[in-house]
């Protein structure tokens, strides 16, 4: 027990500055139902946001809307995809699609019902938003959402892209 | 310590020098990730709304993931705390103490992936099987044991498991006395005959198969000690349809949930979902009949040791009084239930979408117990049916739940958005929260929600929510106004009042008073800085129902002050 303890203390402090990570390969569902490896995610070598959603998660929904109000802009500017994870489980993963239909969201959208891909991120709540650069390695994450963050991010978007 | 634990801890220790060693190559090499999450709350006395006071005066909750990966190589285990843990919490059984929650090694060669230890998992939708966790409810019945997961072929899927469920917690997680076995096999038509499929969209089929295995102590009655559940999916989809249907069955399973009877369960749902750009629609049914499948017969909650998931066919408010007063749960020993829902947004630039267009959802969902009929006494008394029941029928004379809601939401301006929502629940309170005799509650509910911004990172949004009814409390009117400062601070106040209480009048001093017209305020400010999370609220929380996914716990009255950090790294 104690060595297990101690163990992780000296990981955690090894890797503590480490923190940039590469995106974990995990099998998720696009709305087809048909099995996607999240490590085969890419937006051809430009910057990709990854945002773990819910449809009962209001703030969720205040992001995707405040962004997909912006999204044709940054997608023109940088070439900038967003790829929404739903953690909607087998109660309401059948809404997803109508509801995001629904709101004429222009994202790519995947469903990780039972969490799994939630949990390789270490996602405790949402929404969680996750940016990738061109090369697959994970360089910024938000946790929550408040009107204007949506500005935040893409302001992290453009320093990845002007870098370039 | 167990032998796994004591493998895992050398196995933790040689990852550690090999990666201390590859610390200058460690984009290629290990990575080490997690999170870190707790809730303290400190319990003050506060007799007017029944707030529960333990006697340690504070509860705390905490959790830290860890995965540490190195190529096909996986590691991960969470170390938890609970000292106690917060009232009302967790759902089922007690946590207490501090230890490892959670462990599992994991290893991918070509398309096999094992994991030994613990893991989630679930088979199609459930209904048979799924291990999960909603760690704010307090509901986590991982498996510990084996999982196999094999891609024999493209588009094949094979998955084998066999351990224990996490039960509860005691300085480390404790397991349910049953053994569960299951395997599952899907096929992805789309997938398998690749260029041959020439349609749109995909037809997947799969089935499964679980059994649990339970020693029978019990001298009373002739148990069975394996008990076998099948089920059966379909799902077909094209560019604007998706079609869903899974069917399980479940042979003979005495527990204490249906009565030790020896009848058969059945589960049936479907639905049915069409979405082009700017519109969507969903129709779906579902009907359980006795399907309650814990890996402990004896099982004292219905949250305890759940082995398969019912998913309650509900829309999932998201307001608080809609949310917490009266949120529907699945009853798995009989139930059919529908729902209809419907999407669409009005261009703008029309006359109704006015200039950024306007959104509409209307959704109505209705829950009726089954049609059955009671059984006498067999003569074998050992081998009791309880009842016969016309499968996929509701008993229309006993609804349990109904829900019609309208919400139209519209941008007015750059800096202002409204959305106005209607509903109006019936809710067999007697049955959903077990409150035996209570009457059924009617209840009409308006909400208004405001978002104004005031610059591109300060902005306020506000509820106003009223909720009446003659029944259960009376009426209730919530206000909140939350400010939020971008990217870091938001500040939020809030007070529900029970302004029409239900409660009865009482005499004191040889006068009638009437009962204390209850409020509950509370206010909260919170800080977040990338993946870190700070919140800190104070003030009164009323008594409810808190729900995540299609689970839901009652939370105890409580007044006190509550620190929540969750962090990812």
């Amino acid at each position: 027990m104690k060595i297990i303890l101690t163990t992780f203390a000296f990981l955690s402090l090894a890797f503590a500055a480490n923190a940039q990570g590469k995106v974990p390969s995990v099998s998720v569902q696009d709305l087809a139902n048909k099995k996607i490896d999240t490590g085969s995610f890419s937006n051809d070598g430009k910057p990709y946001i990854i945002n773990f959603w819910a449809t009962w998660c209001a703030p969720c929904k205040r992001e995707l809307q405040a962004i997909a109000e912006k999204y044709e802009g940054w997608q023109e500017k940088t070439g900038v995809k967003l790829i929404a994870i739903s953690i909607d489980d087998s109660r309401s993963m059948a809404r997803v699609s109508p509801y995001v239909n629904g709101q004429d969201w222009d994202f790519e959208f995947y469903l990780d019902p039972n969490g799994d891909f939630k949990r390789a991120l270490n996602v405790n709540n949402i929404p969680h938003t996750f940016l990738v650069d061109g090369n697959g390695a994970i360089v910024y994450q938000h946790n929550n959402y408040e009107p204007g963050d949506e500005n935040e991010l893409f302001k992290k978007v453009l320093e990845l892209t002007s870098k370039n | 310590m167990s032998l796994v634990d004591r493998l895992l801890a050398s196995f933790l220790l040689v990852l550690l020098l090999a990666t201390i060693t590859t610390t200058a190559t460690a984009q290629g090499g290990t990575q080490i990730h997690g999170n870190f999450s707790t809730d303290v709350q400190y319990y003050n006395i506060d007799s007017a709304i029944g707030a529960v006071v333990p006697p340690q005066r504070f509860g705390n909750n905490a959790w830290a993931n860890f995965i540490a990966t190195h190529g096909n190589f996986e590691v991960g285990a969470r170390l938890e705390s609970y000292n106690p843990s917060l009232a009302g919490y967790p759902a089922g059984q007690p946590y207490q103490g501090t230890g490892i929650g959670y462990r599992y090694a994991k290893f991918t060669v070509s398309d096999l992936e094992i994991t030994v230890g613990n893991f989630f998992e679930q088979f199609g939708q459930g209904l048979i099987f799924r291990s999960y966790e909603e760690r704010y409810l307090g509901v986590d019945n991982a498996i510990d044991g084996v999982r196999l997961k094999y891609k024999p072929y493209r588009g094949v899927y094979l998955k084998g498991i066999m351990g224990q469920q996490r039960a509860a917690f005691d300085n480390g997680f404790t397991k349910g006395p049953g053994i569960v076995r299951g395997l599952d096999a899907e096929v992805s038509l789309a997938e398998l005959l690749d260029s041959a499929w020439t349609h749109a969209g995909n037809l997947i089929i799969g089935g499964s198969f679980v059994s649990k295995y339970q020693r029978d102590d019990v001298s009373t009655l002739v148990l069975p000690e394996n008990v076998a559940a099948g089920s059966f999916r379909l799902n077909y989809t094209t560019s604007k349809l998706n079609f869903y249907t899974e069917y399980a069955y479940k042979v003979n399973d005495p527990n204490n949930r249906n009565g030790n009877i020896y009848k058969n369960g059945q589960a049936l749902m479907a639905n049915l979902t069409y979405s082009v750009k700017g519109f969507g629609a969903s129709v779906g049914a579902h009907s359980f009949d006795n399907m309650f499948f814990q890996s402990n017969r004896a099982a004292t909650t219905p949250f305890d040791l759940n082995i398969n998931y019912l998913p309650p066919l509900t829309k999932q408010h998201t307001y608080n009084l809609p949310a917490t007063l009266y949120p529907y749960a699945t009853q798995p020993n009989g139930e059919v239930s529908g729902q209809g829902e419907v999407f669409w947004k009005i261009k703008k630039g029309s006359k109704l979408g006015g200039k950024y267009g306007t959104k509409i959802a209307v959704n109505y969902s209705v829950a009726f117990g089954l049609d059955t009929t009671r059984l006498g006494l067999a003569d074998d008394t050992t081998k009791i049916y309880g009842y016969s029941s016309k499968f996929f029928t509701p008993n229309l004379d006993r609804m349990y739940f109904q829900d019609i809601n309208i919400e139209i939401r519209r941008k007015l301006s750059p800096t202002w958005q409204l959305a106005l929502t209607y509903l109006n629940f019936t809710y067999d309170i007697d049955v959903i929260q077990g409150k035996a005799g209570q009457k059924v509650v009617y209840a009409d509910m308006f909400v208004l929600e405001g978002l104004h911004n005031f610059s591109e990172k300060n902005s306020l949004r506000f509820e106003l929510q009223h909720l009446s009814t003659k029944q259960d409390h009376g009426n209730w009117v919530t206000g909140l106004a939350e400010f939020t400062f971008s990217p870091h601070w938001f500040l939020a106040v809030m007070d529900q009042f029970n302004y029409v209480t239900t409660a009865p009048t009482f005499e004191k001093d040889g006068k009638v008073e009437a009962p204390d017209r209850l409020h509950y305020p509370i206010a909260s400010v919170g800080y977040i800085r990338s993946g870190t999370r700070f919140q800190v609220n104070y003030g009164r929380q009323r008594a409810g129902i808190f729900c995540v996914g299609g689970v839901c716990r009652q939370v105890p009255a409580a007044n006190g002050l509550t620190l929540s950090i969750t962090s990812t790294f």
